[in-house]
């Protein structure tokens, strides 16, 4: 309520916001709202310049068959996978490490810190064909690293390409979670830690009895973006699964329309059906759970 | 990050970090040490181990007309939709902050965009600005071929840009609303109680107050406009036509994968390494800033 609240008078300039209140509002759901549209009619129509506005009635028609003609409900499945993997792996490990380089004194916890801290500068994108090398066969890195340790071990290939393993770990792999748990850790009181040593609590129970209980807005707001970021994967699901079955929803847009510059137009009724299957998702977890996400990315981001 | 009170269990506090630095290892520092010896290397055509080639893979690269294309393509898709999206947010961010009536609603609605995957952005954009369907085609009927974005460069940059902007528009809202949010009330109160009206308080308080924001948002948007891109360019424009939207993250995937020059590749993902790690540091050197002034 704060211009409400003083008493001033603007009469023009709140027209002014409104306007460009409903204009934003326009910019942000007009094309949700076409995609939606355009999925409810049939190909005729949808091709008609410019589009209706209004729905059609061919809605369970296109959505019955997109999800038959590329069998997308598997595919939705297997971006659920994918999500709910990355959401929980990236949870579990972040406040594990967390809790060792916060409550654990140790001298290569700096260490520890500035490794992890670093792979936030090196983002999928750019380190993305030997990222793939390393998938193809995951026991490389791990040959010499026990190399450098001066043994020689034969370990067989490990090929993470086509499987949810291959999918999920590189994901897992990051910084950002460990640093909101680090945060939040570094709240906690020493008292509330001394008092559980005095309860005769060891590092566990500690960990599990009162840490994890009091961060559930931390993981509340750690689930819902880990969650939107691994659903809308693209680029790393398109490199590493071959196999159709092993196929995410989103990498799936790429084949249901042809490519940008030749060959047919895309039957732009059902790519659309299909945009909104994907669209979905990850658009209910944050209306849904708006408070937790966008805490999630203002505290993770800066 | 000294406490008084912690553990002393060396073997736990190792078993507790062991699988996240196993991870890390395996996916960033090794890919990474890989990257720089592909780099440095070539791979003989016949197969066999990679030669060390010093820095020819990079003369070759940075002598390459097409390779400077993309750079050049991305720098000004950087700036185009850096300067839309932030642009937009920020008016969008100023007026809900008025607090008039309905404005939640209105917010609320402003968050979807973020949500939403790039390649399902990029899908819908192409299809709302398609040349032969959805609704902008509307103006080739009055002037034929006017817009296409399949045969125009230009056409093919604005429909990438205000893609990616849409998108980072709802991202740039989120900290824009956050920051403005976080200015004491009674600073704003104390102006208008001087006469300062709405406009005066926006320009002398509150957009000098969120300049921190700005600059935090120019840097994330510049980078996820070179790393993040990938899927709206892939979907939409395929990189042309005639690589008007061939953006270095896009080229690196052509290479390394289409055309299987993982030198090459590597070569330019190094070079983007060093942006990125560029405009990170940029970016810390902001964080320190921002806490000394908080």
């Amino acid at each position: 309520m704060r211009d409400a609240g003083m008493i001033e008078r603007a009469p023009l300039l709140n027209a002014v916001t409104h306007l460009l209140m409903i204009a934003g509002l326009l910019v942000a759901a007009f094309p949700i709202y076409v995609v939606f549209i355009a999925s409810t009619h049939d190909l005729p129509t949808v091709n008609r310049v410019p589009m209706p506005l209004w729905p059609g009635d061919h809605l369970v028609q296109n959505y019955a068959t997109v999800w038959n003609k590329s069998d997308f409900g598997a595919k939705m499945i297997n971006s659920l996978i994918v999500a709910l993997g990355v959401t929980i792996g990236k949870i579990t490990l972040a406040a594990l490490t967390a809790f060792s380089i916060v409550f654990f004194r140790y001298r290569a916890r700096m260490l520890i810190f500035w490794a992890i801290f670093i792979t936030l500068m090196l983002p999928l994108e750019v380190r993305i064909v030997p990222t793939y090398a390393v998938a193809a066969d995951v026991a490389e890195p791990l040959r010499w690293l026990v190399w450098l340790f001066g043994f020689e071990l034969g370990i067989a290939p490990i090929n993470l390409l086509n499987t949810y393993t291959g999918l999920i770990l590189p994901l897992v792999a990051t910084a950002t979670g460990t640093f909101l748990y680090r945060q939040f850790f570094l709240t906690i009181p020493d008292t509330l830690v001394e008092a559980a040593r005095m309860d005769g609590a060891g590092p566990l129970r500690f960990f599990w009895e009162h840490l994890i209980p009091l961060s559930r807005n931390n993981m509340a707001a750690l689930a819902t973006i880990m969650f939107v970021y691994a659903w809308n994967q693209y680029l790393w699901p398109l490199l590493i699964t071959t196999d159709a079955r092993m196929a995410t929803a989103t990498m799936q847009l790429q084949k249901i329309v042809p490519g940008p510059l030749f060959g047919q137009p895309p039957v732009w009724n059902e790519a659309m059906a299909a945009t909104l299957l994907v669209m979905m998702p990850p658009l209910l977890v944050v209306i849904f759970m708006q408070g937790a996400f966008v805490r999630g990315l203002v505290a993770t981001d800066k | 990050m000294d406490r008084r009170a912690t553990f002393s269990n060396l073997w736990l506090a190792g078993a507790l970090v062991a699988p996240q630095i196993l991870l890390v290892i395996v996916f960033f520092y090794w890919p990474t040490v890989q990257a720089l010896y592909w780099a440095f290397s070539t791979q003989p055509p016949f197969g066999g181990t990679n030669q060390w080639v010093g820095w020819q893979n990079f003369q070759q690269i940075f002598s390459d007309a097409v390779y400077w294309n993309s750079v050049q393509v991305s720098i000004v898709f950087a700036i185009l939709s850096t300067a839309l999206s932030i642009g937009m947010a920020l008016l969008l961010a100023l007026m809900i902050d008025r607090q008039l009536a309905g404005h939640k609603a209105y917010r609320f609605v402003y968050f979807w965009p973020y949500a939403i995957a790039a390649p399902a952005v990029g899908l819908a954009f192409r299809f709302i600005f398609a040349p032969d369907a959805g609704f902008v085609s509307a103006i080739n009927q009055l002037a034929p071929n006017l817009w296409n974005p399949a045969l125009k460069g230009w056409d093919a940059m604005l429909l990438i840009v205000i893609a990616n902007s849409w998108k980072m528009m709802a991202y740039n809202f989120i900290f824009f609303l956050a920051a403005l949010q976080s200015i004491p009330r009674g600073l704003i109160e104390a102006a208008a109680m001087d006469g300062s009206g709405v406009l005066r308080r926006a320009r002398d308080i509150q957009i000098p107050l969120l300049a921190p924001t700005l600059f935090f948002l120019l840097v994330i948007n510049i980078t996820e406009s070179f790393v993040d891109s990938f899927g709206i360019v892939d979907i939409t424009t395929g990189g042309g036509p005639a690589r008007a939207t061939d953006l270095m993250v896009f080229k690196i995937y052509s290479d390394g994968f289409k055309g299987l020059d993982y030198s090459m590749a590597a070569a330019q993902s190094i070079v983007l390494m060093f942006l990125v790690i560029g405009l990170t540091f940029v970016q810390f050197r902001y964080i320190e800033k921002r806490v000394h002034y908080a």
